[in-house]
């Protein structure tokens, strides 16, 4: 089989996989919510302060 | 007598509104009212302070008394609707929350564990606002939840019938699918294809069949999983006897594919795979650009929505929270201070004041007596009351008049592409036959290929991009705008009105109250105390409007001795021993001189026997509405149609145009029946409302606007919801949307014009599939590029 036959059912296959990536993302909701993810990434998980400043 | 004036430059550091008392604050931070200050101090305790310092004054106003109840979470039946998830130890539920707007809330309602260490996680949903909370049942019931987040500012409106949203939202997820799918082979039928345009050797020719056959591999789920929402909709509608823009689209995908097919088959040529999988690629496209919905916003709500999830019953002796649905006739009810009574019913308490503004827009409350009849839809002010059932929901007055025929108005406006498809599809197939008829005649080989190169170049892709792009693109100017349109069929209905009603409480007034201020010196926090209570009893509008002006410290308690109202002159009470007096100068027997102006109405005031000031309330129209109206009057018939009583007609008469047609004291039927009225009278009507008062008149009207000061907070039923603010801008929204027929017959023209290239190559039996691929998607970028720049055009110019 001619290499030029393997390499475009390579790039059919990786595409392929590319695409089940975005049927994936699309199916498990990532799209729903497009800003608080881009919120949530910058808070800091700094622990929890002892309740010793009492205001 | 100067002036006082209040030190305007405050903002709260709560809610960022300006502060008008300088009363409330702690440390360096001031607050616009207790309301804020309590959720600050919340915040502070928990150490959750870096909610203020994600954004300036991330909170919600809290000036508005809330009345939420959340008992009814007890009642194990409707908790169980509530909870997705639940067994012995935790519990999952996810309220919908309209509060949330920025990523300080994000913050804050992610780091609820901190407020309330029962809950397990919380995560938000910004996009349609909802909050999903994992909890330990033990230490935490969904009740005391719901009231957590009600005391931060971030109320849960809970309603058990959200499941269309649901829907909406797999339709949504299966046109992106769609697409995507739809990318994908539209890229690589258009690598495979080049192949063959470019010209292949004799030397490759093996590769050319695979190609083909790979071609035809990659088109197979555009068209029959992307594409096929096209053949159903043709098909609908073909047998209804009406060729809608789907049809010739349908169509053109069929001839496509059956003649690409066949080419590849026999070994004629390469077929138009690429034109055929680009085509539906644009089209969807163009139906994802113009489906993009505001997912937070609910424009179906029926009265239902507002009414409460359970009431308060009497059970052996105990009020227990029951299912609305479950009460029955003979039921002993207790309502509390700004609930919603659910049905009609008879008082049984001495007496009691119900808010009938929800459903006539009447402002005033009306005092009832023991023994009196009590419709479903008024709100309790005032102290709690107990009632008689007299009839379940179902067949209460108020869901009677909504079950009212208005409500289910159907939709039968045809748009102007389906319009103009008609005669589209009648033509291309009469110049098809008479092409082929031609070619017949003279050289019968090309017969078959004249026929279907007229079937594929005709194929109405530019038609069909150019009015889901320009209404996509208006959409989305309008929504920067806070005009939120339900779908893009609103704009043309937009295109067609002739007629503006406006209400006026809450539409052309402005119903955030917030210009009252007091003239004279300060009140101490006494004397503050001692008016509160005064006018604590008072249903009067304006004594509610100054109760809540006033700061509720409540360090100073002080009892409310004998309390007189005197209709239309003023209140007169003694608290504690001391005589306070609220109303007009004459009855406080005061002589002003000539201070009044017009726009403003006063309420004096005077404690033991000294004057002690005014309380000024200036009419709250909205700034803008003079300017609005007079670049609608020449344009549109204006009229209005307001609930409440005619003393505001004078004022009206000011702003609007004479011969403005005014009727006051409407009913929601009768506002109903007028603007079905005008429609009669040829009218194409556009309403602008507010409360669920208008909500028949709002279904009825071509369009329906609810305007609104907090577009996430419920509103009626409606084809659009208004930011409050943008108020002033309606004159230019609705030129924009006009605009919009112009910019789709433009483009209309467009893509006839590349028809009509298109077509001679076709009729000439001259379209190669080399050809078909330049031509087609030229002609849907042109026609997308020009709707989208005209649009933006148009709005630049309008200052949009």
């Amino acid at each position: 089989m001619s290499v030029i036959l393997i390499l475009i059912i390579t790039s059919i296959v990786v595409a392929i996989v590319f695409l089940t990536a975005f049927l994936w993302a699309v199916k498990s909701g990532q799209y729903d919510d497009t800003y608080a993810p881009s919120v949530r990434v910058l808070f800091d998980d700094e622990n929890k302060k002892e309740a010793n400043d009492d205001k | 007598m100067a002036a006082l004036e209040v030190k305007t430059k405050a903002t709260c550091y709560h809610c960022g509104d300006e502060c008008l008392e300088t009363s409330i604050k702690i440390e360096d931070k001031s607050f616009c009212c207790n309301g804020c200050k309590t959720v600050y101090e919340i915040l502070s305790e928990s150490d959750l302070c870096q909610y203020y310092a994600l954004e300036d004054s991330p909170g919600v106003n809290q000036k508005k008394e809330s009345n939420s109840f959340f008992d009814f979470l007890d009642n194990p039946e409707i908790a169980e609707k509530l909870l997705e998830f639940s067994d012995d130890k935790q519990e999952k539920v996810t309220f919908l929350i309209p509060n949330i707007h920025c990523s300080s809330c994000i913050w804050l309602l992610e780091h609820l564990e901190r407020l309330e260490p029962a809950v397990i996680t919380s995560k938000t949903n910004f996009s349609n606002h909802k909050l999903t909370v994992d909890y330990r049942k033990a230490d935490l019931s969904l009740r005391e939840l719901a009231e957590l987040l009600d005391r931060i500012g971030y109320t849960p409106v809970i309603n058990l019938e959200e499941e269309s949203a649901k829907v909406e939202k797999s339709f949504d997820k299966q046109l992106l699918i769609k697409m995507g799918i739809a990318g994908f082979c539209f890229g690589n039928v258009m690598l495979l294809s080049f192949p063959d345009y470019l010209g292949i050797s004799s030397l490759e020719q093996s590769y050319q069949q695979f190609f083909r056959w790979l071609n035809v591999l990659l088109s197979v789920p555009v068209v029959f999983y992307s594409g096929s929402e096209y053949f159903t909709s043709a098909f609908k509608s073909l047998k209804q006897r009406f060729a809608n823009i789907d049809v010739p689209i349908a169509l053109g995908i069929s001839v496509l594919f059956i003649r690409s097919v066949y080419e590849v088959a026999f070994d004629i040529g390469p077929g138009y795979f690429d034109s055929l999988v680009g085509l539906v690629f644009f089209l969807l496209i163009g139906k994802w650009f113009q489906n993009r919905t505001y997912q937070a916003l609910s424009f179906d709500r029926d009265y239902k929505s507002y009414f409460p999830l359970a009431v308060l019953t009497k059970r052996e002796d105990k009020y227990i929270s029951e299912a609305v649905r479950k009460v029955k006739k003979g039921d002993e009810i207790l309502i509390r201070n700004g609930e919603l009574i659910p049905t009609d019913a008879i008082l049984i308490d001495k007496r009691a004041f119900v808010d009938y503004s929800f459903v006539t827009g009447e402002s005033e409350p009306i005092e009832k007596h023991k023994g009196e009849y009590v419709y479903a839809g008024g709100r309790l002010t005032g102290k709690k009351a107990q009632f008689v059932v007299q009839k379940p929901v179902s067949q209460s007055y108020l869901t009677e008049l909504w079950n009212d025929e208005a409500f289910q108005k159907e939709d039968n406006h045809i748009k102007l592409v389906d319009r103009v498809s008609q005669y589209f599809t009648v033509a291309i197939i009469l110049i098809s036959l008479v092409a082929a008829t031609f070619w017949q005649l003279t050289d019968p080989t090309k017969t078959w290929l004249v026929f279907c190169s007229v079937l594929i170049i005709a194929c109405p892709c530019a038609l069909a991009l150019s009015t889901p792009f320009t209404t996509g693109s208006i959409l989305r100017v309008l929504g920067r705008n806070k005009l939120y349109l339900k779908n893009a069929n609103v704009i043309e209905k937009l295109q067609k009105i002739n007629t503006i009603v406006f209400d006026k409480t809450g539409t052309i007034t402005n119903a955030n109250q917030q210009n009252l201020q007091f003239e004279g010196d300060q009140l101490s926090d006494e004397e503050a105390q001692l008016v509160l209570a005064a006018v604590s009893s008072s249903t009067h509008p304006l004594s509610r409007l100054v109760k809540t002006f006033l700061p509720n410290i409540g360090e100073h308690v002080y009892h409310l001795e004998t309390f007189e109202e005197h209709v239309g002159l003023g209140i007169k009470a003694i608290v504690s021993g001391i005589e306070v007096k609220l109303g007009s100068a004459k009855y406080l027997e005061i002589n002003m001189g000539d201070t009044h102006r017009d726009d403003s109405s006063y309420v004096f005031l005077k404690i033991g026997d000294s004057y002690r000031g005014r309380f000024v309330i200036q009419n709250v129209y909205r700034k803008s509405l003079r300017n609005v109206i007079d670049k609608l009057k020449g344009q549109f018939r204006l009229s209005i149609l307001s609930g409440d009583h005619d003393s505001e007609q004078k004022n009206l008469e000011h702003i609007f145009p004479s011969g403005t047609e005014m009727r006051f004291n409407q009913k929601p039927g009768d506002k109903l029946n007028v603007i079905k009225g005008y429609q009669n009278a040829g009218g194409h009507v556009m309403m602008l409302g507010d409360g669920l008062n208008d909500a028949g008149a709002l279904k009825q009207s071509d369009v329906g606007i609810a305007v609104s000061e907090d577009v996430s907070t419920f509103s009626p039923a409606c084809d659009a919801i208004m930011q409050a603010d943008s108020f002033d801008k309606l004159n230019e929204m609705i030129t924009l949307s006009k605009k919009g027929k112009c910019i789709v017959v433009a483009s209309f023209i467009l893509s006839l014009l590349y028809n009509g290239v298109g077509l001679t190559f076709a009729v000439s039996g001259w379209l190669t599939p080399l050809v078909a691929a330049i031509l087609m998607p030229l002609s849907s970028i042109s026609v997308v590029a020009f709707t989208t720049m005209a649009v933006r055009f148009f709005s630049l110019k309008l200052k949009l």
